[in-house]
């Protein structure tokens, strides 16, 4: 005969909330957590005090070629960055007009900063835009009201890698809207083109993009006519970012319930007005998060174009150090240098997309 | 007296006197469709034309008869046969299969680590939880291309010369990649792959029988371990019918290199290790979004019928979560067969980098990269469609 026995009830969750009862509950609530716990323990134990002792204890900080010679295998270098910091974030601009770059890219990340608040988001913001890019290009170029003239194979560095980022993002932005909408268009011949190039993009890697942004952009050019290098680049990273960008930006208008199109036609709206007024404010302020994604995603692979010869922060990493003998033993310290300024600016930006994001699903709940 | 007027009634749809007119809805889309494939294919010939007259302006020769001239360099890394000799289609013919190879084995491991350290989100364990955390942002927040740089650096620089080479027993680590025992293949080895899988066919018929005695009884059978039984011993009665093979290819240290034996290049150990550690990163995210995504309520229901956590898991939890994650997931694949395209900074001799050997000895940038974007739009479209396969299988049955 079968009896039907009952399993023993769990213990009370969250008994207290003292440090013991929470160690418990998070760290040692079983053998194998404990096990595990204490093996996490040790190891991380173990790889803070190493990498404390290589980092900071042997560490030499100084710019001094000597000492680091001496320290190598026990200690860090970072007088690598001391003495080669400068041309890692600058790149080959000319040194004594390091200022420009400075000020110019603190303009440009500084109207970064005030379009990523939602309550600049209003009709001055484009011309605000225009006015920065006018005074980037001023001061990084120069030729006029008394700057020296920098020609473009000369930008490198930091101020590369953000120009880049922030050129082609506001060059793709608008290409992307209307790929997106052509591609939810009815008719069939716009529809096919616009996918055509979303999934021709998509298909293939950044750096062929940019092989043939360097390679054979020059040949499609009427004869006589010569394009920069940068431009090239510019025009390769825009082209495949907007593929991407408009498949994020389709997403948005997918989620939009076509009770919206429809109330703007019965009001008389025409496709353009609709699209501008109804569709696209709600449906961009949906994928703000999708797009910084595509932000954050670009700004990481700008690094690709020292493939192609420009000399971002990766690429003038590169040609800081493998051109001297010296210092190019601690590669190593200055790659964990510039890790860690790609590091800041990725998470700062995916911080704000979480933020952002919450903050759109708090507007939707009613 | 005002009268009130409608407007006339719309002509009704069906009626079939459409004239291609300014006016109508219908003419106008013609119009623009047709104004939009003329202005695309007025922009083709106008760059086929201008790349034509530059081309002749600089004496750029084209054409894919190239191809059949030989490549003339060698080529670190082959998975088929190529000597001096050999022509450029066999040097894309490599390059792709050495891509293809990259990204399957890429694809494998970071599959792997990405769900352990998704899943991890979701440890009991406190420290397990924030160190799968960090993992994540930090993997996912600094470029691939600087990840494989340093991976390069270490394998090239960090690990010791051919002398001071560490080793343990069979297996060698140095500046030239890892080396180790390699079996002889003979008839031994082919009928232990067979078994292999016959094994694993028996294994899936096997999962079937189980499940329609699960849906008759609600008896549940141990299907993983008879499966993998299966497997194993399949392959060890093949492997002693081949006459029970015992050589092996043993690495050794030559005057130049370590020589004999399986090895894996450092170029390769560093493209594998950067793409695998950057995508799993972003599979953890996926994975963990996924498992997210399966509403509170599931648990609690299993729970509730005295399911335990870990079968929670597999049987409720991770085949709902499976529907979200499969589409995310099979862009990360794609991505990672992208990425490895950046080997051609650290000299893995894949499809990119001999691309751009051709361009740079042959000139011919248009054919050479037409043939890569030929390649990755076939491997992308591969991909995709068993990925699609995948999750039609994986979705919810409807009526």
């Amino acid at each position: 005969m079968h009896v039907f026995k009952s399993i023993e009830a769990r213990p009370m969750p969250g008994q207290s909330a003292s440090p013991l009862a929470w160690l418990r509950v998070n760290l040692f609530s079983s053998t194998s957590n404990s096990v595990m716990t204490l093996l996490l323990l040790a190891l991380g134990i173990w790889t803070l005090v190493s990498s404390m002792d290589w980092a900071l204890v042997h560490a030499v900080f100084g710019a001094n070629l000597q000492a680091c010679n001496e320290a190598r295998g026990v200690g860090a270098c970072w007088g690598v960055i001391t003495e080669k910091g400068r041309l890692i974030v600058m790149g080959r601009y000319p040194e004594a007009e390091h200022w420009r770059p400075i000020i110019a890219t603190a303009i440009m990340l500084g109207v970064v900063v005030i379009s990523c608040m939602p309550r600049f988001w209003n009709k001055a913001l484009p011309l605000v835009w225009a006015l920065m890019l006018v005074v980037y290009f001023i001061l990084m170029k120069g030729g006029w009201m008394g700057l020296t003239a920098v020609d473009t194979d000369q930008w490198g560095g930091f101020p590369l890698t953000v120009m880049l980022t922030v050129i082609s993002m506001t060059l793709a932005f608008p290409l992307a809207i209307f790929v997106a909408l052509g591609r939810r268009s009815n008719m069939p011949a716009i529809k096919a083109l616009c996918t055509l190039y979303v999934e021709l993009i998509r298909g293939v890697p950044l750096i062929t993009v940019l092989f043939m942004a360097s390679f054979m952009l020059p040949l499609f050019m009427p004869e006589g006519v010569k394009i920069d290098v940068l431009v090239r680049v510019v025009v390769g990273i825009t082209l495949f970012s907007a593929a991407y960008m408009a498949e994020v930006i389709r997403g948005g208008l997918q989620a939009l319930p076509k009770g919206q199109t429809e109330a703007a036609a019965t009001l008389g709206l025409t496709y353009w007005q609709t699209q501008r007024m109804i569709v696209l404010p709600q449906a961009l302020a949906t994928v703000v998060p999708s797009i910084m994604n595509t932000f954050i995603g670009l700004f990481k692979d700008t690094s690709l174009v020292t493939i192609v010869s420009l000399y971002e922060l990766t690429g003038a990493l590169g040609l800081a150090l493998n051109s001297d003998a010296d210092w190019r033993p601690f590669k190593i310290e200055a790659y964990l240098f510039i890790t860690f300024i790609y590091f800041a600016f990725c998470f700062a930006m995916s911080r704000y997309s979480l933020w952002i994001e919450e903050r759109t699903a708090v507007s939707k709940v009613r | 007296m005002s009268h009130f007027s409608m407007t006339e009634a719309r002509p009704s749809p069906d009626k079939k006197n459409r004239t291609i007119s300014w006016r109508s809805r219908e003419g106008r889309s013609i119009i623009y469709q047709i104004v939009a494939i003329l202005s695309a294919f007025a922009l083709i010939a106008l760059l086929v034309r201008n790349t034509l007259a530059n081309m002749r302006l600089r004496g750029i020769q084209s054409g894919y008869d190239f191809l059949f001239q030989p490549f003339g360099f060698d080529i670190s890394e082959t998975v088929i046969e190529y000597a001096h000799n050999s022509s450029y289609f066999v040097a894309f013919a490599i390059g792709m299969l050495n891509t293809i190879k990259v990204a399957i084995i890429g694809i494998a491991l970071a599959t792997v680590v990405g769900v352990l350290i998704g899943i991890g989100r979701f440890s009991a364990n406190f420290l397990v939880q924030k160190i799968c955390y960090a993992y994540v942002e930090f993997f996912r927040n600094v470029p691939v291309y600087l990840q494989l740089l340093i991976w390069y650096l270490v394998f090239a620089e960090a690990l010791p010369d051919l002398d001071g080479a560490w080793n343990a027993g069979h297996f060698y680590l140095s500046k030239n990649g890892i080396s180790f025992p390699w079996p002889v293949w003979q008839l031994g080895q082919t009928l232990a792959l067979l078994g292999a899988g016959l094994g694993l066919v028996f294994g899936l018929y096997y999962r079937r029988l189980a499940r329609t005695h699960f849906d008759l009884t609600g008896q549940p059978r141990p299907v993983l371990w008879v499966a993998l039984a299966a497997t194993l011993g399949m392959s060890v009665l093949g492997w002693l019918a081949g006459g029970a093979p015992m050589e092996w290819d043993l690495p050794k240290v030559g005057e130049f290199q370590i020589e004999d034996g399986g090895a894996l290049s450092p170029e390769f150990m560093a493209l594998l290790f950067g793409l695998v550690f950057y995508t799993a990163a972003f599979i953890a995210e996926v994975v963990r979004s996924g498992i997210a995504s399966v509403s509170l309520g599931q648990h609690e229901a299993a729970g509730s019928l005295g399911l335990s956590k870990r079968q929670t898991m597999r049987l409720v939890v991770l085949p709902q979560a499976l529907r979200v994650i499969i589409p995310p997931l099979t862009s990360q694949y794609l991505n990672l067969t992208k990425n490895s395209s950046l080997a051609v900074a650290i000299g893995y001799p894949e499809l990119v980098s001999i691309a751009n050997t051709t361009l740079n000895q042959t000139g011919r940038a248009i054919e050479a990269l037409s043939i890569v974007m030929l390649v990755y739009l076939t491997l992308s479209l591969i991909t995709s469609a068993l990925m699609n396969w995948f999750n039609a299988s994986a979705a919810i049955q409807e009526r």
